[in-house]
């Protein structure tokens, strides 16, 4: 579903990415971990099209597509979802007027009908029991005075409506106490199948425990250093990335 | 002492140029004898003219204005022809001859075809039906006992009620385009509400507007007796293109006990180019008296054209219990200014007042708001709100915010908040993200951003105006 070959993206001149090499097969789930400064962040947002980012060698084949060649709108219509690990607040804007805007280009990308205030508002009621969160935050504006947790539920939220074939999911885990990290544990277990892939970004092996992961890479310095299977990431845990000898 | 017909056609005009009753315009420049001219042609009464020339005595003693923040080659008033004949004929022939972008804008707004001809300068061809729907809505109006004509008209047909009203909110001393207005103002709409009436429809410019040019020098009065109540709708989303440069009006409404009146605009006239070349200069003095007791005054404003906007709709809360409302949206693009806002003066006992003003600015434009609430010393329990909020597009745009506030009454209650917002590339990645495009983004942030404001228009305004923003803001992201 998704291949990353040699992929090498800069910041503000800076590099970041240096040669991602990189194989995801549908019904996958890989973890991307690694310390501080890595560039696994940068990762998914480079695959998602954020502006800030200068791809400066490598290609990506998404679905058979050319992805770097794809408006960031264009992508995420394609199936291709982000999880943030710092979502923005949008004040003005409803949270529900906002998921209906985004359920509706999707649905018509795809040749499906789209819903109208009323029939989604029937559909949402159903998919925010998944996230455990109350019916009034639908009102409020985007992001608006959530907590982090919040936010984070908000984005799983987002991704039960879209039902994407590829999450990226960027440190899903930070700023969740273990009740909410059990509920997005159990509502993203939920949205696995045969035909979609998630990309898990995260420090820790914790959140692996609620969706275990079937390959685990270390990105260090911009580079995969390692790749194997889950007991990578048990090792991570235990010993920490020292024993990689590799810096930044 | 009317001067009759027969007396001026063919002779020498004894004030200095020759001229012909049937078509002509004055040379340029401002004078005395323009003015009388001016007032021969419209065959006004002497008290009119009395009126104008005291306007124009005061104005030649007055000071440029230079204090607002925007900047602008200070016109040449004596390079102005002060009146025009008036058009009969359109100048085009067809909607081919049209400029193309104007069509373009008509489209995405959807202004109906007759509509646009009209707007254009062109021909309309199926006269019968505008001629008729002119005329249903003049019946309704009239067997309820409600005056709505043209200002000309109206000097003519109800001097009592223009003697009695007008300049009674606005005086020609009150400022330097004021006193220039009432000097050399053209023509405009009048309105009277009789006791107890509310008014059956919604009154539109649109369709007092005959064939003839409304001309840059508006002057409006609209009186709603007690218990009256109407609302009236000025403007229209399609940008007017005009030769004028300036456009100098004056608006007054006065309202009596339990009367109401709801004056909504979205302005979108000719802005100037990208380079800031061109444009209307918008300079407007509204205001509103609320004379009588419980009676309320409501503005409501989306201005969006123009090179500069330079206008304060206010209230002056007089009666016991009296309510001034202002709503704005002001957005300014490429090169554009506006210097807008309000003045609420509290002077009867009880009175309130809610300013909600949003500003959008992008490209390297630069958008004001100036607001006053004055608190009278004998206006106990004022209550005013002010809210005024500023978003950012882009990286060159400017927002300023300079509010006064002037309270002598201490059971007066004045609150006053603000907010500056960007709409930053992290938004509208977001968005972009969730497979909503970019202008799909900005429309829904700024619709978003201007509800407030929008619930206050008339309905299909409200419609037009949420289109119009995204209009204009096109390619104003990324």
């Amino acid at each position: 579903m998704l291949s990353i070959k040699n992929l090498s993206a800069s910041v503000g001149g800076k590099a970041v990415l240096k040669g991602i090499n990189l194989e995801v097969k549908t019904g996958e789930i890989h973890a991307i971990m690694g310390p501080n400064g890595s560039g696994k962040s940068t990762l998914g947002k480079v695959l998602a099209g954020h502006p800030a980012y200068e791809v400066t060698e490598g290609s990506v084949s998404y679905l058979g597509q050319d992805l770097l060649a794809m408006e960031p709108d264009a992508r995420a219509r394609l199936g291709l979802f982000l999880g943030f690990q710092h979502p923005i607040e949008v004040p003005g804007v409803s949270n529900a007027q906002f998921l209906r805007l985004a359920y509706n280009k999707q649905a018509e990308a795809q040749g499906r009908d789209e819903l109208d205030p009323l029939e989604f508002d029937d559909f949402i009621k159903e998919r925010i029991k998944v996230v455990a969160m109350k019916e009034e935050y639908l009102d409020r504006g985007l992001n608006e005075g959530f907590s982090g947790g919040e936010r984070k539920r908000n984005e799983i939220l987002q991704m039960a409506v879209l039902d994407p074939q590829l999450a990226i999911l960027d440190e899903l885990d930070s700023g969740l106490d273990v009740d909410a990290l059990r509920i997005v544990g159990d509502a993203v277990n939920t949205m696995r199948r045969p035909d979609r892939a998630i990309l898990l970004v995260t420090h820790y092996q914790r959140l692996l425990d609620h969706i275990p992961a079937d390959k685990v890479h270390i990105l260090s310095g911009g580079r995969i250093v390692a790749s194997g299977g889950p007991e990578l990431a048990l090792r991570v845990e235990k010993e920490g990335y020292d024993w990689l000898a590799v810096g930044a | 002492m009317a001067t009759s017909l027969s007396q001026l056609t063919g002779q020498e005009y004894k004030y200095g140029f020759r001229t012909d009753i049937e078509s002509d315009s004055a040379p340029p420049g401002l004078s005395e004898d323009i003015i009388r001219f001016i007032s021969e042609k419209k065959g006004e009464p002497d008290w009119m003219l009395a009126f104008r020339l005291k306007a124009y005595k005061h104005w030649q003693g007055m000071a440029f204005p230079e204090w607002a923040k925007v900047h602008y080659a200070k016109p040449d008033f004596q390079k102005i022809v002060y009146y025009s004949a008036p058009k009969q004929k359109p100048a085009l022939a067809s909607m081919d001859e049209v400029d193309p972008e104007l069509i373009r804008t008509f489209e995405k707004l959807g202004v109906p075809i007759n509509e646009q001809k009209a707007l254009a300068g062109v021909a309309v061809d199926v006269v019968f039906d505008s001629v008729s729907v002119t005329t249903t809505y003049k019946e309704k109006l009239r067997e309820v006992g409600v005056i709505f004509c043209s200002m000309s008209e109206a000097v003519r047909e109800h001097p009592e009620l223009i003697k009695k009203y007008l300049g009674s909110v606005v005086p020609y001393s009150d400022n330097f385009y004021a006193a220039l207005n009432s000097a050399v103002f053209t023509d405009g709409s009048f309105v009277f509400i009789p006791k107890g009436v509310k008014c059956p429809m919604e009154l539109n410019t649109y369709f007092r507007i005959n064939n003839q040019e409304s001309g840059q020098f508006e002057r409006t009065l609209i009186v709603a007796e007690e218990g009256a109540s109407v609302s009236y709708l000025e403007g229209c989303t399609a940008p007017k293109f005009d030769t004028n440069q300036l456009h100098a009006a004056v608006v007054e409404l006065v309202v009596l006990d339990d009367a109401d009146i709801k004056y909504s605009t979205v302005q979108n006239w000719y802005a100037g180019d990208k380079d800031g070349v061109g444009g209307i200069f918008n300079f407007v003095t509204k205001r509103g008296l609320c004379k009588g007791k419980r009676s309320k005054i409501s503005w409501t404003q989306v201005e969006t054209g123009s090179a500069i906007t330079w206008k304060y709709p206010g209230c002056v809360l007089l009666g016991d219990d009296s309510i001034g409302e202002f709503y704005s949206v002001a957005l300014t693009n490429h090169k554009q200014q506006a210097d807008t806002g309000t003045k609420m003066i509290h002077i009867g006992r009880n009175t309130k007042s809610t300013i909600i003003s949003k500003g959008i600015s992008a490209g390297e434009s630069s958008n004001s708001y100036r607001g006053l609430v004055k608190i009278g010393p004998k206006a106990g329990g004022a209550r005013n709100f002010s809210q005024c909020d500023s978003m950012l597009i882009g990286q060159a745009s400017g927002a300023h915010t300079f509010p006064y506030i002037e309270v002598q009454n201490n059971t007066a209650k004045v609150e006053h908040e603000a907010t500056t917002s960007k709409i930053g590339e992290e938004q509208l990645f977001y968005f972009q993200q969730r497979g909503i495009p970019a202008e799909d983004a900005v429309s829904m942030i700024i619709n978003g951003f201007c509800k407030e404001v929008f619930r206050e228009l008339p309905m299909e305004f409200a419609v037009e105006a949420t289109k119009l923003l995204s209009l204009k803001l096109e390619g104003s992201v990324g």
